[in-house]
């Protein structure tokens, strides 16, 4: 799995949870390394045990887990340049949710062997979408929800999310776009560039 | 072209070319798309001269219509008269009886975005511009994560790199780095001296007192010959009992032979273990790279071992030159 997926984990539970929580899961997923590099390959059972180790730290399904760090990626402040990356998709929510088609693409440019999972958007009514993943990795879909929810939120959208799978293995989630104007939602500055910290 | 047409004309290219100007034939702007007026805030735009707005850069100080349209290939080099003045780039045609001009923020993208907080919507949705600014960011935070990881690996290497040119136990150089200063020292053409250390003795602290206190002996050893030598010298532990001082640009024998003196009479004092004594002295040998045609280390290392041997036979804790009379 690419460092950046570890890192991100990582990043998600010391800001969330703490340095101490970080060493528990470590320790319990029986890591060497007390960090990852965000620039560097890893195996991916490496990624499996610190998600299963998450999970029984925080007594929280894995689902769950997963779930809270596609939140985390978008609404941490100390993640701002990833909002930045994932406003760029458009002016509206809509338009964000076209967008996504292109986003695997768009992070292979960033960085050109971050793999993401195939995402296909269907829209079946003007409110109405389901967005298909499609990955190695079973559970994406769940980070997916974390990520449109707090996208969701930053534009201050009203919607509903359903997770499913489908007949062939890919994981779906059901949109439903109840209101695009329903809070004022935060502000997204073309110019304004952060740093990753 | 008719009015009507004129409206519908206007609407398609604010549309697609928000950034486009239509000039009639004395070169004052008719038409102006949405994004343009951002670059004049407040002020009004149609009805004015192109030449009153921008300044051309090229082709340099053009004003009137037909040297623009003269332009090689139609490309323009211009800026706004009112600050901040970013720089941008521009295409004329001939349209009816005056010109059609686009403009784009070419590289100055970047400032332009900031300069006057343009959105989305300032920019054509064919329009590449977004595409550009995404890659700029995701490149920047892309290359920060991989400056990092680079400056820890530096880090790591030169603490590698420290620990490979250490001798653990005493934190002296070990023979890599003195092979390595003294090559460095004669790819420089400089002139050094090499004094060979061996401790006698030594082996009988060893065998009585045990391996703990001669340890202890040769870290009480490598601080006083620390504490003998210049910040510019090198001392180094070559061997179980033996070490090496480098002393870059002395070549003068008197000095050496004091430095030599006092670290003889330092080495003789005995040296308290766990109460008991442990009792060593040193002997010593001095070559200088100024007695060599074409000073090399293998020859230098073996002169100094041979001058301290003399003097280890002329009965220890003494020191000597090769060769040995000058």
């Amino acid at each position: 799995m690419h460092g950046l997926v570890n890192r991100a984990i990582e990043r998600f539970v010391r800001d969330s949870y703490g340095t101490e929580a970080w060493r528990a899961v470590t320790r319990r997923a029986g890591l060497e390394m007390t960090s990852f590099e965000a620039m560097l390959a890893y195996d991916d059972k490496l990624t499996e045990d610190l998600l299963g180790a998450i999970a029984a730290h925080l007594e929280k399904p894995r689902d769950e887990v997963l779930e809270d760090i596609g939140t985390y990626l978008v609404s941490h402040p100390n993640l701002e340049a990833l909002r930045r990356l994932l406003r760029f998709g458009g002016v509206t929510f809509v338009d964000f949710l076209h967008s996504l088609d292109d986003l695997p693409g768009r992070a292979r440019l960033a960085v050109e062997d971050l793999e993401l999972p195939r995402l296909e958007l269907r829209d079946h009514a003007a409110n109405l979408f389901s967005l298909l993943c499609r990955s190695r990795y079973h559970g994406f879909g769940h980070v997916m929800m974390g990520v449109l929810r707090a996208l969701a939120d930053d534009y201050g959208a009203l919607v509903l999310l359903e997770y499913g799978a489908a007949s062939d293995g890919a994981e779906v989630i059901c949109i439903t776009l109840i209101e695009s104007a329903y809070a004022e939602g935060r502000t997204f500055d073309l110019g304004g560039r952060t740093a990753l910290g | 072209m008719t009015g009507g047409d004129d409206h519908g004309v206007n609407r398609a290219l604010d549309a697609l070319c928000p950034m486009h100007m239509r000039l009639d034939a004395g070169g004052v702007i008719r038409h102006a798309g949405p994004t343009v007026g951002k670059l004049f805030p407040g002020r009004a735009i149609e009805g004015r001269a192109l030449a009153e707005l921008f300044e051309m850069t090229r082709p340099r100080g053009a004003a009137r219509l037909e040297a623009l349209l003269r332009a090689p290939g139609g490309k323009l080099h211009l800026h706004p008269r009112v600050p901040p003045c970013v720089a941008l780039k521009g295409v004329i045609a001939p349209w009816d009886d005056g010109a059609l001009v686009n403009l784009s923020f070419g590289i100055s993208v970047l400032d332009a975005v900031r300069a006057y907080e343009l959105t989305d919507t300032d920019f054509a949705a064919t329009d590449m511009t977004i595409e550009m600014l995404y890659l700029v960011e995701a490149k920047s935070a892309a290359m920060e994560a991989s400056r990092k990881l680079n400056q820890r690996l530096k880090g790591a290497m030169i603490a590698a790199e420290e620990q490979a040119f250490t001798d653990t136990l005493t934190g002296l150089k070990n023979r890599r780095a003195m092979d390595y200063v003294i090559g460095r020292l004669i790819a420089q053409g400089r002139d050094f001296a090499l004094m060979a250390v061996d401790l006698d003795y030594f082996k009988t602290v060893n065998d009585t007192l045990g391996h703990a206190a001669g340890d202890h002996v040769l870290q009480e050893v490598a601080r006083i010959l620390v504490d003998a030598t210049r910040e510019r010298d090198t001392a180094a532990r070559v061997g179980g009992d033996e070490f090496v001082l480098i002393f870059p640009g002395l070549s003068d024998r008197a000095r050496l032979s004091r430095v030599a003196r006092r670290l003889i009479a330092q080495l003789g004092r005995p040296i308290p273990y766990q109460g008991r004594e442990c009792r060593i002295s040193a002997s010593m040998g001095t070559t200088l790279s100024v007695n060599y045609a074409h000073p090399d280390a293998e020859t230098m290392l073996a002169d100094a071992d041979a001058a301290l041997y003399a003097s280890k036979g002329r009965g220890r804790a003494r020191h000597g030159f090769h060769p040995a009379s000058q």
